[in-house]
């Protein structure tokens, strides 16, 4: 028998009183999980220093949001694994062998302005891990473009990644390497089996909308092969542009990124779109090979916009 | 066009762990009247009833103690044969102090019915009088009078659908009611489609519960006016806008009621009750409820007295194991946290439930991720992360615009928010502000 003594011990709070088993610091390690893949696949083609290149990029990560957040004397929550993630995405999307000194000012970049300078987790416009490679970009553009030879590499005298082959001399990368990533390119983005296997985890326990790849994929296969269609000598196919350079890297990790991208259906489908237009405008008429970091970012800065525009109508609602 | 077996739903929900199991096979238990209860003046919507009896007088079991007071209002009836202690404040299910009248129970029980009434040849004014006269309320939640209800002011109602959901996880006794009486629900059905003149009865299922959708299918084989629905199992399918959508494709505008669109919900309960007090001459005097979670030593559903303080029904359970956390009145999803186990289960309590630490999770808050999973989920397409943020900056007006006030509470969003932000707690603020606002 229980006496009314015991209301005393119980807990209150309101509806609803149970939860998914999913909280911030879960989704971020399922993440790591995810990109784990990719990881080893670098070290595989590159060698272990690229281990270390990402283990810096980590440990930067970390420090910086600890230092900014005791100096700002708000909550410290590097425990959620947030800079972690950002960490291990701006080491994938380095070049091989990048320096490490570098590597380190980038991930202080990535936190301190791309992260902490919106406000910290949340509140940032833009992805931290691209907003690092830009600065890095912008301050190393040698370095940025300077490619290793992968390991097995058939290929003796090219290190050229496949956009900057087709770009400049017109050579097209075989598919077959380009899947399993023996190609040169950053560190986390040349296999593609790598990236769909840690792409496919995380729309299957639904981290990951798929509207966001899906569309990316879709926009690539249109926009590219309308290019295509138009003229098959001067233009990539689309399968190559699928497979070349960083886009499945971004379309399943970079463009996901739930706070740098729109939070409704309809905007995601806008937003995946959206950024495969940049891309292959990019990679065609611009001056780079590669277009998926700018694309990204341009598309991040209307995600509020993207957000306004596409508010669902409300449930009974005639408009 | 309706057909069987097709899945039906809406959009948005969630699927959490039911829990079901722990009561679902079990038969109702009558619980014996407890030594006192205590029946609050107001366990409807709408204004408290009139007590007709003072400290003192002996009532019996079944005896209108205290009557409706205007259009809104119910009747209430004895739950058991005793004395009259006392008529005062006292603390209820929703945590708020509440006029009651306090009976000492007897050892010899009488009773006092209201004639039966022949189901065959009563008219639609009759039914709906007597709905009126045995204090029936809807047991959905709301609690509102059910005669109210079924006099939809000029409207024309094509379809009475019975919620046979029950998507609130852990509670069975709908289930168990659809099993253990169902011509009864068939009968109570046909009760209110006459009282309404409706030419169509729909029971709406949810897909998990196979035996309670064989035997009504069963005992429908010779009624072609009624059909059974089963939809996917998923939470909110049991909300009214939900069901509606789910059923008969037609959605509820915002601000708008079922019979707007042509249509009256009733609850699996409340049918049953509209049955008994026809048929049998019962007022609403008892009520079904499931006692279940990890924390109760004998889960139980159980036909109670109306007026019997939850510890006498968990001591009846057999009490409580030590690791338990909370203690609530309803689903886990809508249900209210209890904090004084002297409050009484009323007629429309459908489930006690006692959780331990390991089912009431509590994760820390972390800031807004952005993820779109609260909107992805919300079956009102709704942006809670938005309507909550605009709380805590109290644009109340922006709420509004958004639609703050359409918000029907359900949680789904709050359940999915990886970041574990309070988002229905804040709405709820926010709509409570945003209806304050003259528009
Ligand atoms: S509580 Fe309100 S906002 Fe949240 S899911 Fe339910 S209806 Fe939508
Ligand atoms: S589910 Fe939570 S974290 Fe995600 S957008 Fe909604 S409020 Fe933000």
């Amino acid at each position: 028998m229980i006496s009314l003594e015991f209301s005393n011990k119980l807990e209150l709070s309101s509806s609803p009183h149970i939860h998914s088993k999913w909280s911030t610091k879960k989704v971020m390690w399922f993440v790591v999980l995810a990109l784990m893949p990719s990881l080893i696949s670098g070290i595989i083609f590159f060698g272990t220093y690229q281990l270390l290149i990402v283990l810096v990029s980590i440990f930067f990560c970390i420090t910086t949001e600890f230092c900014i957040k005791k100096i700002r004397k708000s909550k410290v929550t590097i425990d959620d694994g947030s800079a972690v993630v950002t960490g291990i995405l701006l080491g994938l999307i380095l070049p091989p062998n990048f320096s490490l000194t570098a590597t380190a000012l980038g991930a202080i970049f990535s936190i301190a302005i791309g992260k902490e300078l919106f406000g910290g987790l949340g509140f940032n416009i833009f992805n931290p891990a691209l907003i690092g490679r830009a600065f890095l970009q912008a301050a190393y553009p040698v370095a940025m473009t300077t490619w290793s030879k992968p390991n097995f590499s058939v290929d003796t005298i090219t290190s050229a990644t496949p956009l900057a082959a087709y770009k400049f001399d017109k050579v097209l990368t075989q598919l077959k390497p380009m899947i399993i990533g023996n190609i040169g390119g950053s560190i986390g983005e040349t296999s593609a089996i790598a990236i769909l296997l840690g792409g496919f985890f995380l729309i299957a326990v639904k981290i990951v909308n798929w509207r966001i790849p899906l569309s990316m994929i879709f926009g690539m296969i249109l926009f590219s092969g309308i290019l295509w269609l138009i003229d098959p000598l001067k233009y990539a196919n689309p399968l190559f542009h699928l497979f070349a350079g960083g886009f499945l890297f971004g379309a399943f990790f970079m463009a996901t990124d739930w706070v740098t991208s729109p939070i409704t259906s309809k905007g995601m489908w806008i937003f995946g779109f959206a950024i495969s237009l940049i891309i292959v405008v990019i990679r065609t008429f611009g001056g780079l090979p590669e277009g998926v970091m700018y694309a990204i970012l341009i598309m991040n800065a209307f995600v509020p916009l993207i957000n306004r525009l596409t508010k669902p109508k409300i449930f009974g609602e005639q408009k | 066009m309706l057909f069987f077996n097709q899945k039906k739903t809406f959009r948005g929900g969630i699927h959490p762990n039911t829990y079901k199991e722990l009561t679902e096979d079990l038969s109702f238990e009558i619980m014996p009247p407890p030594k006192q209860v205590i029946i609050p003046l107001s366990q409807h919507t709408g204004k408290p009833a009139k007590p007709l009896i003072n400290k003192g007088t002996k009532v019996k079991t079944g005896e209108l103690i205290a009557e409706q007071d205007g259009y809104i209002s119910a009747n209430i009836h004895s739950s058991v044969t005793g004395k009259v202690i006392k008529i005062s404040s006292a603390v209820n299910v929703n945590g708020f102090i509440k006029e009651s009248i306090f009976i000492e129970t007897d050892e010899n029980e009488e009773f006092c019915k209201m004639p039966s009434l022949n189901i065959e040849a009563i008219t639609a004014e009759e039914i709906k009088t007597r709905i009126k006269d045995a204090g029936i309320v809807g047991l959905g939640g709301a609690a509102f009078p059910a005669y109210v209800k079924l006099s939809p002011p000029d409207k024309k109602i094509d379809y009475v659908i019975l919620n046979g959901c029950e998507c609130e996880p852990y509670l069975t006794r709908d289930y168990r009611l659809m099993i253990e009486r169902t011509d009864d629900i068939i009968s109570g059905l046909k009760l209110i489609m006459k009282a309404v003149n409706a030419s169509k009865g729909i029971i709406g299922i949810e897909d998990n519960k196979i035996e309670a959708i064989n035997k009504l299918k069963k005992a429908l084989s010779n009624y072609s006016d009624i059909s059974i629905i089963p939809l996917k199992t998923k939470y909110p399918q049991g909300a009214e806008k939900m069901l509606i959508k789910a059923v008969i494709n037609r959605e509820v505008p915002p601000g708008k009621l079922p019979f707007d669109v042509g249509c009256i919900i009733h609850n699996i309960g409340t049918t049953i009750s509209i049955y008994d007090a026809i048929s049998k001459g019962e007022p609403q005097i008892t009520a079904a409820i499931t006692v279940s979670g990890k924390g109760i030593n004998k889960p139980k559903n159980l036909i109670a007295r109306v007026g019997t303080p939850l510890i006498d029904i968990i001591n009846f359970c057999g009490g409580i194991k030590s690791n338990t956390k909370k203690i609530i009145v309803g689903g886990p999803m809508m249900g209210i946290a209890q904090y004084d186990l002297s409050a009484p289960v009323t007629k429309a309590t459908s489930g006690i439930l006692v959780l331990n630490d390991e089912e009431v999770t509590n994760f820390k808050e972390t800031n807004c991720l952005r993820c779109g999973k609260c909107v992805e989920v919300c079956p009102l397409n709704l942006i809670p992360t938005r309507l909550a943020r605009l709380t805590q900056f109290k644009k109340y007006e922006d709420a509004k615009n958004l639609g703050i006030t359409v918000c029907m509470e359900c949680g789904t969003c709050t359940y999915n928010c990886p970041a574990n932000i309070p988002l229905v707690q804040w709405i709820r603020l926010g709509k409570q502000k945003a209806m304050s606002i003259i528009s």
